[in-house]
């Protein structure tokens, strides 16, 4: 692997090889002393255009643990306030040679666009409303910690599908691991064609009690006022996973940040049911994982001048 | 009402030309067959039995007729007429140029073309189109036309002058780019028509239903989180506009049409008989929604690439004549402006120097169109603008392209004669070359190694 950029470059086995590589991380994590020498004098550059947190810090806290420098680069209060272009912002990052670079940007597409202007393993850490690999790694740790296989489980993720890189991910990642995917939300919220990645559309919970696993999303307040649903209050009273639809059987999941009352009820984000603060710590050695198997094993370099201007050329 | 000449520009040293054993091929005068064709003063003076004409000097180049062996294998077409090309000037030089963007024109075999005006500022004034079109008369390959905005700054609020505009040789008005939104503005512009005239060409897009999309809505934009554009978003504007037209008996055009259902809206209009006609571009012909899936930011135009059924159903409708022309939408913008993530990019592609290249090994190669009726369709716009039409025909002015059909190419390969190189074919193998373009009588373009072909 020479970039991690979108679920579909990644087959069954490197899924499982990722998240093996991540248990192994996951029990020196119970050690007193928690850092490993493996990435010494690699460079991590964090390069974000959106505000994040979980993610950010639990990338920078991956690559801290291998012994990696860290650099991040926030876009606000940068040289893309003053008009910088994407290409110019990594051409001169570039300049100080990171090994990898960890990218989040509003824009679909971007972390593939990157991978082509420079020598650094790219990971791509949320490209719009495209993908979001690391998290769809994550829940498959978290469910494989939790339940073991998920080959032949039905996973229901639920809300609002149109605007999540998550669940376009996940629908991804869970069908390679074998589950059945099936994606519920109000039909505003489904795009068109969805179905085409091989997941079922619902568009109400009347059968969620078939579901093994219940993977709700965020839904945000501005959707409202976009017109994309009616109201919130509408949306939780169809949508909301609460005690009551809930079966005792299920697990639960959510990326966070949860609103509570809105896409989950209170009482279920505190249930055992929950796996949400587990996905939380999952992300530490997950992207240990992803970052030890894109620096760690030995890459050809790729010669810049060869991809200079691939895109329009 | 126009007075002013509709086209200005062009090359302006009338060619003398012995074209020898040419296969000259004429969808409306009917030849198809092998000729010697001689341009003198820029018009065609004679059109004889291959071998029969003698050259100025006796055989020998004497520098007073250029002489050109067709060896029975080139073609010579009528040159190819584009109703629908951006040339950014005035205002967004870096992207394209009259200069530039009419050598690209000739390059690809066209002997006019006409410009639009989403341009900084809009053309929407008289002395502006005045000013511009006395700079087109100077530095063009080319002979350009005009279409002035409808509205004022293409802001869809206010009437352009339209019967000043016309007086000044504008071909008629379009606000291409951004459909004219309000029914009752586009109707207002319908009944100005009757007073001075001109083609009322429409983009047609809902921008309620298109918001924030930057591709085709669909399977692939669903699986790249692009937000889409319906093809909806396009067909209930045009079956809109195209009652407006009959309801108010005025003249529209449909610029580049991207789905099936558009051309049934198009069928539809022209079987009640409203004065319509349609475009569709190279492009919406050969490419789908499948092309979008690198995210090439070449491969985002507006309206976007579709499915295959409503390509297949565009190549139907041009073969029919629902879509009367080809048209590129020649749309240049600079690498830096499209090396760029997706969505960020502007929508255009560039397609003049490929427009006949890509249009031969799609589809007539493909055995989807006749050759001829390709020439038909690529010199057809020409008369929906009020404009005669490129003929191969005794003393009439030269307007011909010369082609080797055999040759092939890839895309780019040359470098390009447009300022920018954001072309959707970029890279593609492509037969049928452009080997010279005598616009208005004058020789615009002539390929590099024509001379070798020719000796």
């Amino acid at each position: 692997m020479k970039h991690l950029i979108s679920i579909e470059d990644l087959e069954r086995a490197d899924i499982e090889r990722i998240v093996a590589q991540a248990e192994r991380f996951a029990e020196i994590s119970h050690r007193e002393i928690k850092t490993l020498p493996t990435l010494r004098g690699r460079m991590v550059l964090n390069l974000f255009y959106e505000s994040s947190t979980r993610t950010r810090s639990s990338f920078e806290l991956a690559a801290k643990r291998l012994s990696a420098d860290v650099v991040n680069f926030a876009a606000s209060g940068s040289s893309v306030e003053k008009g910088e272009s994407l290409k110019d912002t990594v051409l001169t990052l570039s300049a100080h040679k990171p090994d990898a670079i960890v990218l989040r940007t509003p824009w679909a597409g971007a972390a593939d666009l990157v991978s082509g202007w420079c020598n650094a393993a790219i990971v791509n850490a949320g490209d719009g409303k495209h993908e979001h690999p690391t998290q769809a790694l994550l829940d498959v740790y978290t469910l494989h910690q939790r339940v073991g296989s998920i080959d032949g489980s039905s996973i229901w993720i639920v809300g609002d599908v149109a605007h999540s890189r998550v669940a376009r991910s996940n629908v991804l990642a869970f069908q390679r691991m074998g589950a059945k995917v099936t994606v519920v939300g109000p039909p505003t919220l489904i795009p068109r064609g969805i179905e085409q990645l091989g997941c079922e559309v619902r568009y109400t919970l009347d059968e969620l009690h078939t579901a093994d696993i219940v993977y709700a999303l965020r839904m945000q307040n501005e959707r409202m006022s976009e017109m994309w649903i009616p109201s919130i209050r509408e949306y939780a009273a169809w949508y909301q996973i609460n005690g009551r639809r809930l079966s005792p059987h299920q697990v639960l999941m959510h990326p966070g940040p949860v609103n509570r009352g809105v896409e989950l009820s209170g009482e279920v984000v505190d249930s055992p049911q929950a796996v949400i603060t587990a996905q939380v710590q999952a992300g530490v050695v997950v992207r240990m994982a992803v970052l030890y198997e894109l620096l760690a094993v030995a890459r050809e370099p790729r010669p810049v001048a060869a991809m200079a201007g691939s895109q329009l050329a | 009402m126009s007075t002013a000449e509709p086209l200005v520009g062009g090359r302006k040293t009338p060619a003398d030309l012995l074209l020898r054993d040419v296969h000259v091929l004429d969808p409306r005068t009917g030849i198809d067959a092998r000729h010697d064709v001689r341009v003198r003063d820029g018009t065609v003076a004679e059109l004889a039995e291959p071998g029969s004409l003698k050259g100025a000097g006796g055989g020998e180049d004497t520098g007073e007729e250029e002489l050109i062996d067709g060896a029975g294998r080139l073609r010579l077409l009528p040159a190819f007429f584009d109703p629908h090309v951006h040339l950014r000037t005035p205002g967004q030089e870096h992207k394209e140029d009259l200069d530039s963007g009419t050598r690209a024109a000739a390059a690809g075999g066209f002997s006019a073309v006409i410009a639009m005006p989403n341009t900084d500022p809009v053309l929407d004034s008289a002395p502006l189109l005045r000013s511009l079109r006395d700079a087109a008369a100077r530095e063009t390959s080319v002979p350009v036309g005009f279409l002035p905005a409808i509205t004022r700054g293409l802001a869809g609020e206010q009437l352009s002058e339209m019967a000043e505009l016309r007086q000044e040789g504008a071909l008629g008005f379009t606000d291409d780019g951004k459909p004219v939104k309000s029914a009752g503005m586009l109707r207002k512009a319908l009944q100005y028509q009757r007073l001075c005239g001109g083609v009322l060409a429409l983009h047609e897009e809902d921008p309620t239903l298109s918001h924030g999309g930057s591709m085709h809505e669909g399977a692939v934009s669903a699986a790249l989180g692009l937000s889409g554009i319906p093809t909806i978003a396009e067909s209930t504007m045009v079956a809109r506009d195209a009652a407006l037209a009959g309801y108010e008996d005025g003249r529209v055009h449909f610029q580049h049409l991207s789905c099936a259902a558009s051309v049934e809206a198009v069928a539809d209009a022209k079987a009640r008989g409203w004065r319509v006609s349609a475009e569709v571009c190279p492009h919406h012909l050969l490419l789908t929604e499948e092309d979008v899936r690198g995210m090439n930011t070449s491969m985002k135009m507006h309206p976007p690439l579709t499915t295959d059924a409503d390509r297949l159903a565009l190549i139907e409708g041009l073969r029919t004549g629902t879509i009367d022309c080809v048209a590129t939408d020649h749309a240049p913008h600079a690498r830096n402006e499209k090396e760029v993530p997706f969505e960020q990019a502007p929508m255009g592609s560039t397609g003049l120097e490929t427009a006949f290249a890509a249009l031969y090994t799609g589809l007539v190669l493909a055995g989807l169109l006749d050759l001829s009726l390709l020439v038909e369709r690529m010199t057809a716009g020409a008369a929906l603008f009020g404009l005669p039409t490129p003929t191969i025909a005794l003393d009439s002015p030269a307007n011909l392209t010369l082609v080797d059909l055999d040759a092939t190419w890839i895309a780019g390969e040359h470098g390009w004669e447009s300022r920018s190189e954001n072309c959707c074919f970029a890279g593609r193998e492509l037969q049928g070359r452009v080997l010279m373009t005598i616009a208005a009588g004058a020789v615009a373009h002539r390929d590099r190694k024509l001379s070798l072909v020719g000796a």
